[in-house]
């Protein structure tokens, strides 16, 4: 019997990460991706790093499959002047997009919520646009757990 | 490098393996490119593991469970600490819900953010839904679950004078359908089997686990389910104790080990982003010893849930109960 | 049986200019059409790719969703209320399937 320990132990985590994505010697998305993305997003406008718009993700995960992250941004939230929308991507996924969020002056506060899958260790990004030109960028590098038998 | 035949202690030495290779920063990421190669057989286990235990000799490989209390909705406060039933070889009980992660932790904390409460919400329509020949639904007879499956998830399984052995919740709601609703059974983990196994568990959220093992031949099922539990199986030579007796609160890899109480089963786990029942999970962990893992509500996992349910004796029922 | 039944958590009664919190949760299993079957088939892509909140018939809140978010999605967002009224919201899937739910909202006295 020489069945290699290492191999066993990453079939179960390549496992636990194929259980979404199938990633299994599959292109994944690269941070030129993101950027790609991001270009398109501030069509031809200058991004400010950070500056009003926040983002909080785990800095572990205890499992890829269910990653919570949200983001605010600091705005009036007023006709003349509100948060457009609000990108989420991730650089390692198989396609960098998650989710692009979209706010009006009714929505009072420029946040929101959800959770997403992360295939491994990765930056997740957040862009946003506000409705007098502003942009935003910030990101954060996300630490994916793969268990022995939990991942 | 010495080559004298390890202690029986030694053997033991798979999970401190893990620990150590985590310890020492072996991510996932580099599993898939590296060329080494550890043949899998006790001798050269124990040397790797010594070499590595002796290079790794500072290496701490035990974390706390979390100092923390699950107040379910701010309201419903849960035992998940407790002092062990009499005959436990642990002296506190522990929820696995104190091994997980804050963000998986507070998942639990609130019944909206819980996505286990989906599948206990499709549970609920399956009560009130009429299958059979006999044109009956669960509430036909049982009216309000709130009331009649009250406690149903702190006691089984329960000795059944019909069977012979114990019958679980999932099985006492095939006897339901066959014999007073004329439906089919469910087949394991088909139809409505999960989720109605989480609506009525989840009836009895926050009572504490209570099995009566005075009642037929329960003694002996729960004998049964020891021998199963402290029996090491597959080419790991794992058993359930090697594990969630031994290590718990160790790693595994990058999985902090828990003492494996039942009390959350079905349990919503993120890895499946769904309800996983408990007979799915016994099967899944031994299949991770890589041994033949037995048939669903077989005799032998039948003792075995019976005995593992006692080992949660005190701790809350958290159906449906959020782990990664 | 399954079907796609949102949980909605909107507060009961609120103040005229609150800005209120919603939180919503839908069972989905948001196939990702990354994944391949037992035989090596590609499972293809199932999942809810947009979402919609709007109070009295005005758009509030939407979200362009990838494949990239987890299964049975969760969004959480806010509202100013003015006024009382009704929420609607609307989860759409790649068959162009649409699931509905509305609730209405009180001003406190």
């Amino acid at each position: 019997m020489n069945i290699s320990r290492r191999t066993l132990l990453c079939s179960s985590a390549a496992a636990a990460a194929t259980a979404f994505f199938g990633l299994a010697g599959r292109a994944v998305a690269s941070v030129e991706d993101v950027e790609k993305l991001i270009t398109e997003f501030a069509s031809g406008g200058t991004i400010e790093s950070g500056g009003a718009l926040q983002l909080k993700t785990p800095e572990i995960a205890e499992n890829g499959n269910s990653v919570p992250v949200s983001f605010s941004v600091d705005s009036p939230m007023s006709e003349e002047d509100y948060v457009e929308s609000v990108m989420i991507m991730a650089s390692d996924n198989p396609s960098p997009d998650v989710a692009t969020f979209h706010f009006t002056p009714d929505s009072g506060i420029a946040k929101a919520s959800t959770r997403m899958r992360l295939a491994r260790t990765q930056d997740v990004f957040a862009v946003a646009k506000t409705s007098t030109g502003k942009l935003f960028k910030v990101s954060n590098n996300v630490k994916v757990t793969i268990g022995g038998c939990g991942g | 490098m010495d080559s004298t035949p390890a202690p029986q202690e030694q053997i033991t030495g798979e999970i401190t393996l893990d620990s150590i290779m985590r310890q020492s920063g072996w991510s996932k990421d580099r599993c898939t490119s590296t060329a080494w190669r550890i043949p899998l057989n006790r001798f050269s286990m124990t040397v790797v593991v010594s070499a590595l235990t002796a290079a790794m000799s500072a290496a701490v490989v035990w974390a706390d469970p979390a100092d923390d209390t699950l107040l379910i909705d701010g309201e419903l406060e849960m035992v998940t600490r407790t002092t062990s039933v009499e005959g436990h070889p642990l002296p506190e009980v522990i929820s696995g819900w104190h091994y997980r992660s804050d963000d998986t932790r507070v998942l639990e904390q609130d019944s909206f953010d819980n996505p286990g409460m989906l599948g206990v919400e499709e549970g609920e329509e399956y009560w009130n839904t009429v299958e059979g020949t006999m044109g009956k639904s669960c509430a036909s007879c049982h009216d309000d679950a709130a009331e009649s499956m009250a406690g149903v998830g702190a006691t089984y399984p329960k000795w059944s004078e019909t069977l012979g052995k114990p019958i679980n919740v999932e099985l006492r709601i095939n006897q339901c359908r066959v014999e007073n609703m004329g439906a089919e059974p469910y087949p394991f983990d088909k139809g409505g089997q999960k989720p109605l196994t989480a609506y009525i568990k989840h009836q009895s959220l926050g009572q504490p686990v209570a099995l009566d093992l005075n009642e037929g031949e329960m003694q002996q099922w729960w004998e049964r389910g020891k021998e199963t539990y402290y029996k090491r199986t597959g080419q790991l030579d794992l058993s359930c104790a090697s594990c969630h007796e031994k290590n718990n609160g160790k790693y595994i890899r990058a999985d902090h080990l828990s003492q494996g109480n039942v009390n959350g089963f079905p349990t919503y786990r993120l890895k499946q982003s769904n309800l996983v029942s408990l007979h799915n999970r016994f099967r899944g962990c031994i299949r991770d010893t890589r041994a033949e893992f037995p048939a669903a509500f077989s005799d032998e996992l039948m003792g075995l849930e019976v005995y593992t349910t006692w080992r949660g004796t005190g701790l809350s029922v958290e159906t449906p109960a959020v782990r990664q | 049986m399954a079907g796609k039944k949102p949980r909605v958590k909107i507060p009961k009664s609120v103040s005229a200019g609150d800005v209120i919190t919603i939180k919503t949760l839908i069972s989905h299993k948001m196939e990702s059409g990354q994944r391949k079957d037992k035989e090596g088939n590609p499972i293809p892509r199932d999942i809810i790719n947009h979402f919609e909140a709007a109070y009295n018939g005005k758009v509030v809140f939407s979200v362009d969703i990838d494949p990239a978010v987890s299964a049975n999605p969760y969004l959480e967002f806010t509202s100013r209320i003015n006024e009382a009224g009704t929420f609607t919201m609307k989860w759409t899937d790649d068959a162009g399937e649409v699931t509905e739910y509305s609730q209405d909202v009180a001003l406190k006295g």
